[in-house]
């Protein structure tokens, strides 16, 4: 568990010194809010279109930062001295899931006001801490995928398309419950509570793909 | 090396009889559907190619399981031949499934068909398995890492088929569903022998499968010690040569 | 066992394209699995082939050898 901690503490560290991975991924977001509103041509949208547009932008902004999230460990030798260690190799996967989680939600912090303002019609205020919920949940279904499919794709020779290729598949069931669970939230006149169905996919989800993660991760570290 | 031809040829006579009596039932022995008529009897070959094919990528993950247990790489070889195997039926099943959607509802893809759908997502996911395979160079790790994809996208798939099931709407009426739902009793008769039939396919295939490429392995470590290392280097092979 | 004659004599309107469609995709697809394999067996035995001669080149190397040494004592 320190060493996790440890290891997190790095890499955020890393971020805040550098700022490469985290800008791209809200300006990208935002940038794609704006397309959108071009291409939808509508004043405003709600409901399931919304919650469409929104799943589907912080998918492939997470995306960008899933394909960069081993890349400093490859490159400078990190894997090797993980290995050298003595400690227990799980806890690289809670470092980067964790870390990718709090990526994920700072780049929420910022993406969905903007996109409030910028495409939705209904005001978010009231459905806030359901929509914060289904988020949160679908934010662990990408971190943990997201960082077993960049373990793997780290030591490919495409690094960066087989990421999203292999990630994909893997998230659509997690993608259709944000999408669903969101949908019924950015209604106009929304009840504020997201469909229980949903949130129990999401939950169902996110903890067989942890502890699948878990048992699977030290096959990806081995030498 | 384990020989995977004895036993061989019972199989695929048991294979060859059971299809035949399957076909013959579909098309002599059950009934009409009341709902789709004659269409319906595409349900005896896409719903066996479906079910079969989800039942060997699950195969497939358990023998990756083997492999990562225990370091053998024979494990990984089986688990390959597998997915491959289940993914060739599982295109089948899509295919059939199309067909059947548009001789059905005269559309040749349909949203509302959870089965179809959710196989096509399985299908996209194992499709991948392959290029991951060959963007791995060093045949341990290559094996490892498919091992690893294997499991998770063998878990991944009753979960899959949960997701979008329930995702379904449910005011639309499933379109490839028999009336009902309910078999009749000589439907299901039918249905159990097709369902066996293409199972005992699967099983013969891969045996086969595993046999040729037992003995082109063994032919090509023959060669490498009779004639030197010019048996050709296999550049970026998709199956694990152990 | 009594075969119920069930379904009337194939009813070949649009129907029954679409049923002979989705078996035959069936039997193409073992079909040209099939196909394959046979490639691959020729594959293989022309390299056992080969690999039989030249097992057979060495055997006679090695008897001419020894025929040659029984000969010089």
């Amino acid at each position: 568990m320190r060493t996790a901690l440890i290891v997190l503490r790095k890499d955020l560290l890393l971020e805040l010194r550098g700022f490469e991975t985290l800008p791209a991924m809200v300006l990208f977001s935002i940038a794609t809010f704006v397309i959108f509103h071009f291409g939808l041509n509508r004043p405003t949208i709600d409901g399931q279109l919304a919650a469409a547009v929104l799943t589907v932008t912080l998918l492939f902004a997470a995306m960008l930062g899933i394909n960069r999230l081993f890349v400093a460990e490859r490159e400078q030798g990190g894997f090797d001295a993980f290995l050298l260690a003595p400690v227990d190799r799980t806890a690289l996967l809670v470092a980067k899931a964790s870390a990718l989680f709090i990526f994920l939600v700072v780049l929420e912090v910022i993406a969905v006001p903007a996109f409030a303002l910028f495409l939705l019609g209904p005001p978010i205020g009231r459905v806030l801490p359901g929509l914060v919920l289904v988020l949160l949940l679908g934010n662990v279904a990408l971190s943990v995928i997201g960082t077993l499919v960049s373990a793997i794709a780290v030591h490919t020779r495409a690094r960066d398309l087989i990421g999203p290729i292999i990630g994909l598949p893997l998230l659509i069931p997690a993608l259709i419950g944000t999408a669903r669970g969101v949908g019924p939230l950015l209604a106009p006149h929304a009840s504020g509570s997201p469909p229980a169905k949903w949130l129990a996919i999401l939950a169902l989800y996110d903890l067989v793909f942890a502890l699948l993660s878990y048992a699977v991760f030290d096959f990806l570290l081995e030498d | 090396m384990s020989t995977y031809g004895r036993g061989l040829r019972g199989l695929s006579l048991a294979t060859i009889a059971t299809i035949s009596l399957a076909l013959v039932l579909v098309f002599f022995y059950a009934p009409l559907d009341a709902d789709q008529g004659f269409i319906q009897k595409i349900f005896y070959i896409h719903v066996p190619l479906a079910i079969v094919s989800l039942c060997g990528f699950i195969f497939g993950g358990v023998l990756a399981i083997g492999h990562l247990r225990t370091g053998d790489r024979r494990w990984d070889l089986r688990s390959y031949v597998a997915i491959h195997m289940a993914l060739i039926f599982g295109v089948g099943a899509l295919i059939t499934g199309s067909i059947w959607a548009k001789a059905s509802w005269g559309h040749w893809w349909v949203w509302n068909e959870p089965t179809l759908v959710s196989f096509l997502i399985v299908v996209l996911l194992f499709a991948t398995y392959q290029p991951l395979r060959f963007a791995i160079e060093d045949p341990m790790l290559q094996a490892r890492y498919a091992s690893v994809f294997a499991v998770i996208a063998g878990a991944f798939v009753p979960l899959n088929f949960l997701a979008v099931r329930l995702a379904q709407q449910y005011v639309h009426p499933r379109v490839l569903t028999l009336t009902g739902g309910n078999l009749p009793g000589s439907m299901r008769l039918t249905f159990l022998i097709s369902l066996l039939g293409i199972t005992l396919l699967y099983a013969t295939l891969w045996k086969y499968e595993m046999a040729a490429k037992n003995a082109r392995m063994q032919v090509r470590r023959l060669r490498r010690a009779l004639l030197g290392d010019d048996a050709v280097p296999a550049f970026g092979r998709s199956a694990a040569p152990s | 066992m009594s075969l119920v004659f069930a379904a009337p004599a194939l009813p070949l309107h649009s129907a029954g394209k679409y049923v002979a469609g989705a078996y035959i995709v069936f039997v193409a697809l073992i079909l040209i699995y099939v196909a394959i394999m046979a490639r691959r067996l020729t594959r293989t035995e022309r390299d056992l082939e080969q690999l039989r001669r030249e097992v057979e080149a060495r055997q006679s190397e090695e008897d001419a050898e020894h025929e040659y040494q029984g000969a010089a004592r």
